[in-house]
């Protein structure tokens, strides 16, 4: 696994799109710190930029290389190495990868204009999604061997999670508006890795004064360390039920 | 004339003549305070060196002058009130009082005046009082330059830092007021006018006022308290060039109207508070020349106000610039700068051409369903509002400013 990490590492260092992706992130967000005043406005807009960009490369990032080296995964699996580890090793490579862009792109703004608490939380958030729409990425990929079908799908997959989802929450919340939603408010959160790092990010901020009583509900159950450790341990599950999901797919699949 | 003018000039003379001044101390003529008050006459002064005086509770009933330096300390032992003014005309300056009993029942205070006329409370410091100054049923005082400051944990458990109730034609001016459940309260005060004070961590609102017409607040400071300021049950109410700064959190407000009107609200800045301007059932009154900068909510107008004009205000970096649960539009909007307009300016008359419509969809959304506030700064939510702003379809159509600036105003703001 270990050959198969640092070849695809090595892989996608010399591709232009991680430059393009690191030079893009570190740009928008030197940008927002120099135009910006420096505060929690600026960290809520850097949120923005996370939450929507982030997930969209991993995933568009991930199918794409899928896809690209699908006949170097053909050769390896002419070797003799268990198909787990051939997959394991293009995803921690890709997710390796991408994590060293975000860690430039956006760590290095933050450690020059806001080292705080709250950015180094949206740091993290960044680097989790990362991990978790790549999964989906791969999830989508080795679902499909065609890859027009599995780009759709993963794209599919973004714009449910950044679009779709709070659409329907919406609709939900405000048809049920009448009725005590203190813990549906906290379920529907947990189904979206978006919205729980959203909500992580937004409850380091004074921001979450604006969010009234659900901000209260939200401090009262994310905002201790117990809560910290539970929103954790959810984004984790979302990292890894993908993961599972396709590498069991992809030890059976028939190439 | 003449005559009236002399014979008050006599009087000044021959009462200043007549005055005499004991000084209260080891080294003073008289050891105690109240000994001291028993033998004075009308007019006479009682100084009081430095020291520390626990005498319990002394009631004043002539009309003196009691000063002395901030390190004459009067300490109340924690009993009752530590000076209760029941004269006319008495002068309280420079005095440090502290510690002054608490009850459920009595309102005991640091500086408690009941039933006078032209007093004046001026350059003292209180500490660790229930009540800092307390002014019942009293009228033309004056309450200049004093330090009040209280260690208020609880609500319930804490009075106010300067409490004026049923008073006239009172004058408030420098002082300032921290750690008390409310920072200034009026109850029934008419005519009264409160001026350059500075009102900040107090646990409940920094001014809060009741059924008090007529009274005109400028100049002051309030800063950081728990829900920030709130005036009820009220008319015609000037509030100018102050600042409301800092009341920040999930249920504070700059400045809250309840039942407010005919009033004027002008040159004031609203400056990082959860909700900059609250309105509710108020009406006739004029916001103007404000500075909206930096709130959750820049202006919260509810239903029930009406005959409200909002004009020539800026408002400036709101994560919402107003938000209403009204359907129609009762008040005015017209000449405020917004700068989340987007409009363009073909005349170049420095308004831009098309209307604003300052109440977004998701605000309108969150006023109706506060759970939707889970989605605040989510994707979504950004390219909801952007699609509703350009074309308006469920936000009050009528909630509109017709001439909006293109560039903010430059506001004369203390």
């Amino acid at each position: 696994m270990r050959k198969v990490l640092k070849y695809v590492i090595y892989d996608v260092f010399r591709s232009k799109m991680l430059i393009g992706y690191t030079l893009l992130l570190f740009a928008m967000c030197s940008g927002m710190y120099y135009l910006g005043s420096g505060d929690s406005k600026t960290t809520v807009s850097l949120l923005h930029i996370v939450l929507l960009v982030v997930p969209l490369i991993s995933i568009i990032f991930g199918t794409i290389h899928y896809y690209n080296s699908r006949e170097f995964i053909e050769l390896l699996m002419a070797q003799p190495i268990r198909r787990r580890r051939i997959l394991l090793g293009e995803y921690f490579g890709i997710t390796f990868s991408l994590s060293v862009a975000l860690l430039i792109g956006l760590g290095v703004p933050i450690a020059l204009w806001d080292f705080s608490e709250s950015s180094l939380i949206l740091l993290l958030v960044g680097v989790l999604l990362t991990f978790i729409f790549t999964a989906l990425a791969f999830l989508a990929s080795v679902r499909s061997a065609d890859k027009a079908r599995g780009i759709g799908s993963a794209l599919l997959l973004w714009f449910y999670f950044s679009v779709i989802y709070d659409a329907l929450v919406l609709w939900l919340l405000s048809s049920f508006s009448d009725y005590p939603l203190e813990k549906p408010v906290l379920i529907l959160t947990a189904f979206n890795p978006i919205d729980l790092g959203r909500v992580m990010v937004l409850l380091k901020l004074d921001t979450s004064a604006l969010m009234g009583y659900t901000g209260a509900l939200y401090l009262d159950f994310f905002g201790s360390g117990a809560g910290i450790l539970y929103s954790l341990a959810l984004l984790l599950v979302w990292l890894i039920l993908p993961l599972i999901f396709s590498v069991k797919i992809f030890a059976k699949k028939d190439m | 004339m003449l005559r009236l003018l002399v014979l008050f000039l006599t009087l000044f003379i021959y009462g200043n003549a007549s005055a005499r001044k004991f000084t209260i101390g080891k080294n003073g003529t008289v050891v105690s305070i109240k000994d001291a008050l028993k033998i004075a006459a009308e007019g006479d002064e009682i100084q009081l060196l430095p020291g520390i005086y626990a005498e319990g509770e002394i009631v004043i009933d002539k009309r003196i002058i009691l000063s002395g330096t901030n390190e004459s300390i009067l300490d109340g032992g924690h009993s009752a009130s530590v000076l209760l003014i029941r004269s006319n005309g008495v002068t309280i300056r420079g005095i440090t009082i502290q510690n002054c009993g608490y009850s459920d029942i009595r309102e005991f205070a640091g500086i408690r005046l009941e039933n006078v006329n032209r007093c004046i409370i001026e350059g003292n410091k209180l500490f660790n009082n229930y009540f800092g100054i307390y002014l019942a049923n009293s009228h033309h005082c004056r309450i200049l330059n004093n330090r009040v400051e209280g260690l208020a944990k609880t609500e319930t458990s804490s009075g106010n830092g300067i409490h004026l109730w049923k008073s006239e034609y009172n004058l408030l001016v420098g002082n300032h007021v921290s750690g008390h459940r409310d920072g200034i309260y009026f109850e029934f005060v008419k005519h009264s006018s409160v001026i350059s004070n500075f009102s900040e961590k107090n646990l409940r609102y920094g001014l809060h006022f009741m059924f008090s017409d007529d009274d005109s607040y400028r100049y002051n400071i309030f800063r950081n308290n728990g829900s920030g300021v709130a005036v009820m049950y009220t008319r015609h109410v000037n509030m100018d060039h102050n600042r409301f700064e800092y009341n920040w959190g999930s249920a504070a407000y700059g400045l809250l109207l309840k039942e407010i009107s005919y009033s004027r609200i002008n040159n004031n800045i609203f400056f990082t508070n959860t909700t900059g301007l609250y309105m509710e059932g108020s009406n006739q009154t004029i916001v103007e020349n404000n500075d909206f900068v930096k709130n959750g909510w820049g202006l919260r107008i509810l239903g029930d106000c009406f005959d409200d004009t909002i004009r020539s205000n800026n408002f400036r970096g709101n994560t919402f610039d107003v938000a209403t649960n009204a359907v129609r539009s009762m008040n005015v909007f017209n000449s405020n700068y917004w700068d989340q307009y987007s409009g363009y300016d073909l005349n170049h008359d420095r308004i831009g051409d098309v209307p604003y419509h300052p109440v977004s969809l998701y605000s309108k959304i969150t006023e109706e369903s506060p759970f939707a506030l889970m989605l605040l700064h989510s994707f979504f939510v950004n390219l909801m509002d952007q699609a509703e702003k350009v074309v308006p379809t469920i936000t009050p159509e009528a909630f509109k400013d017709d001439s909006p600036l293109m560039k903010p105003l430059r506001n004369d703001t203390y």
